[in-house]
């Protein structure tokens, strides 16, 4: 059953349409936003709780609940902050949603800070997102203008919406290296506790929230919990910005049910894999840091938060990398690694050393100039790297590698082999 | 972790443009009262962008002064955030070619290679003519129209080493292309026309 387009929520996610204000209200946004608000900050974090929203920036930890943690009495303000820092390998949404329909994140914003008691929100965009930075920028404007945020707007909750931007650090995404950030330091993360809902910006109560989680809000409230959560599966509800990249024959974003099977969206909407669904050889079913699987997993495979986490994967932020037969798997992930030796902030030695490390030995594998107990070796240092950091960003380094070498080590072991017999042959 | 350093030639001074002061100031005032760091990173980029492209170090104390920061804490920011350039680039165009995996397995190395010959064999070097300057970045978030570069604000998606080549001449003849897919897909939407929301598929509401 594919999803309805009435069902749909970012309906202008190609950008086909008006992106203004005209265009957004034609859309169903800022279609009685009062009302919402009048029904009282507790309606609202019940509401999405009950919605089953979970956090679309690859944790997918509950919203409402997250919402739920900010104090209700604080005499220091409360911030929402908003994470456009979309960085992870493969994922691409967040920038559709920025350029073509911001009406639904502003509005999302203000009803999600209504909810928390804050009255200002910073948006931390990524700095190479300058297009997207300036489209969010004019319609926040427009919302200004049109006494929809600000002081003394017709909503009766004072709001200011404030974009804000980085210059290429992929460790902002990290919610307590995006506050670091924002406060004008280098991006590295902060020990938890205290979390920002105690200590957050400017040490006050914080929430971090991604692009799409507060995007969908809006019309989780006008349309009821619901309908939201009578969408997808049970725990995994709702519907999902999914983006496929790689081997296919269309690549594209598009939005679906959570739980779709992997190859149903990957026929339906990106053209199937390229050469044919025989010809896949894995997917990287949520941003680079989640492990791949092989295609003899993918066949039944649905895209939800806990069918990939039991299969020692993850949903992350629903970015399906589909590489085919012809892929060098071992060159990907050394990609991978590669982009985690150079974006790792250096403040916890683990990452900061282990990123490099893990790249290198790849390198090495690569070509098969290795023996294959360095195979071993390689998945006993990321295990010492993954949970050995303050951020999660050293378990996001040690997944991609682990999954190679669970699911592909014959592979390496082939390489290692040929190698050696090519040397053999060249030593005779 | 990449090591970064100020370049060894830079100019004797950085002033902002009238424009750009007034920009700056207006930009403190939207963090909370003696927050103004905040403001770091947007002052030093439009420093860059007022300077062609690079940021010198004279603009790294104008920025701390400006703020009220330590200029060693605006140095740890400027060496930190990658976007900012530390030596001269291309007049023209400074090409940020996107190389992690979802580009690579679409042919980006190819186009690091159209930068090997046609700019420099190295990154972060001008050409020969000064105009052209180019780096491999990581992941750029344009996956679904991969590979891409980015040249200063803009994006050029979809790309081959034809395509590329013909954007590169558009950048040295002073014509740019249109930015976006260069195989005219409007946006991420599939390229055989959208498979979703095809009510929508058309201007106007």
């Amino acid at each position: 059953m594919a999803l309805h387009d009435k069902d749909r929520v970012f309906k202008n996610v190609y950008g086909f349409q008006d992106w203004k204000l005209a265009g957004a209200r034609s859309r169903g946004a800022w279609d009685g936003t009062k009302a919402l608000i009048d029904k009282g900050h507790d309606w609202i974090i019940n509401e999405v709780k009950s919605s089953g929203l979970r956090g679309r920036g690859g944790a997918g930890f509950p919203t409402g609940l997250k919402w739920s943690f900010m104090p209700k009495s604080d005499p220091r303000p409360s911030y929402l902050v908003i994470n456009a820092d979309e960085s992870e390998p493969g994922s691409c949404k967040d920038r559709e949603i920025m350029r073509h329909d911001p009406h639904l994140l502003i509005e999302g914003a203000l009803l999600a800070s209504f909810a928390m008691r804050a009255h200002t929100c910073y948006t931390y965009v990524r700095g190479e997102f300058i297009r997207e930075r300036e489209r969010l920028e004019a319609a926040v404007a427009e919302a200004y203008t049109a006494k929809l945020i600000g002081k003394n707007n017709i909503h009766g909750w004072d709001f200011d919406f404030v974009v804000h931007h980085g210059a290429g650090a992929y460790i902002c995404g990290e919610e307590t290296a995006l506050l670091e950030s924002l406060e004008g330091k280098k991006g590295m993360p902060r020990l938890k506790p205290p979390f920002p809902a105690n200590v957050g910006l400017y040490g006050a109560p914080t929430t971090v929230n991604n692009v799409e989680s507060i995007a969908v809000a809006p019309d989780i409230l006008r349309r009821g919990a619901a309908w939201f959560s009578g969408l997808g599966k049970p725990n995994n509800t709702g519907t999902k910005l999914f983006q496929i990249s790689g081997h296919v024959e269309q690549p594209c974003v598009v939005e679906e049910e959570m739980g779709i099977p992997l190859r149903e969206l990957i026929d339906r909407h990106a053209g199937g894999v390229r050469g044919g669904w025989d010809n896949l050889l894995a997917v990287i079913p949520g941003g680079s840091s989640m492990p791949c699987l092989p295609a003899t997993i993918c066949q039944d495979l649905t895209l939800d938060f806990d069918t990939l986490s039991k299969l020692k994967s993850g949903m992350g932020t629903a970015a399906v990398i589909v590489m085919d037969k012809s892929t060098d798997i071992i060159a990907a992930i050394r990609r991978i690694a590669y982009f985690y030796k150079h974006e790792s902030c250096g403040q916890c030695t683990p990452c900061r050393e282990g990123c490099g490390w893990l790249w290198r030995v790849l390198q090495r594998m690569e070509r098969g100039e290795a023996e294959k107990g360095e195979i071993d070796l390689l998945y006993d240092v990321t295990t010492k790297v993954e949970g050995h950091t303050i951020c999660a960003f050293g378990d996001a380094a040690a997944w991609p590698v682990q999954g190679l070498i669970r699911h592909f080590r014959p592979e390496m072991e082939a390489r290692i082999d040929r190698h050696q017999a090519s040397h053999k042959q060249a030593a005779e | 972790m990449s090591v970064r350093r100020l370049d060894h030639e830079q100019p004797a001074s950085f002033a902002f443009t009238p424009e750009n002061a007034a920009w700056a100031e207006a930009t403190v005032t939207k963090y909370p009262p003696s927050k103004q760091a905040s403001a770091v990173i947007p002052v030093l980029w439009r420093a860059q962008e007022q300077h062609g492209g690079w940021l010198p170090e004279p603009a790294v104390r104008l920025v701390a002064d400006l703020l009220g920061m330590a200029y060693i804490r605006v140095y740890e920011v400027a060496t930190f955030y990658t976007m900012f350039q530390l030596s001269p680039v291309g007049k023209k165009a400074h090409v940020q070619v996107c190389g992690t995996t979802p580009c690579m397995l679409r042919g980006s190395e190819a186009l690091v290679e159209v930068c090997r010959q046609r700019i420099h064999p190295e990154p972060h070097h001008l050409s020969a003519d000064g105009d052209f300057s180019w780096e491999e970045v990581e992941c750029l978030g344009v996956c679904a129209n991969a590979p891409m570069v980015q040249i200063s604000k803009d994006t050029y998606e979809d790309l081959t080493p034809d395509l590329f080549e013909k954007v590169l001449d558009g950048f040295a003849s002073g014509k740019p292309p249109e930015p976006g897919s260069q195989i005219g897909r409007q946006a991420s939407c599939p390229a055989g026309g959208p498979t979703t929301l095809k009510d929508f598929a058309k201007a106007g509401t």
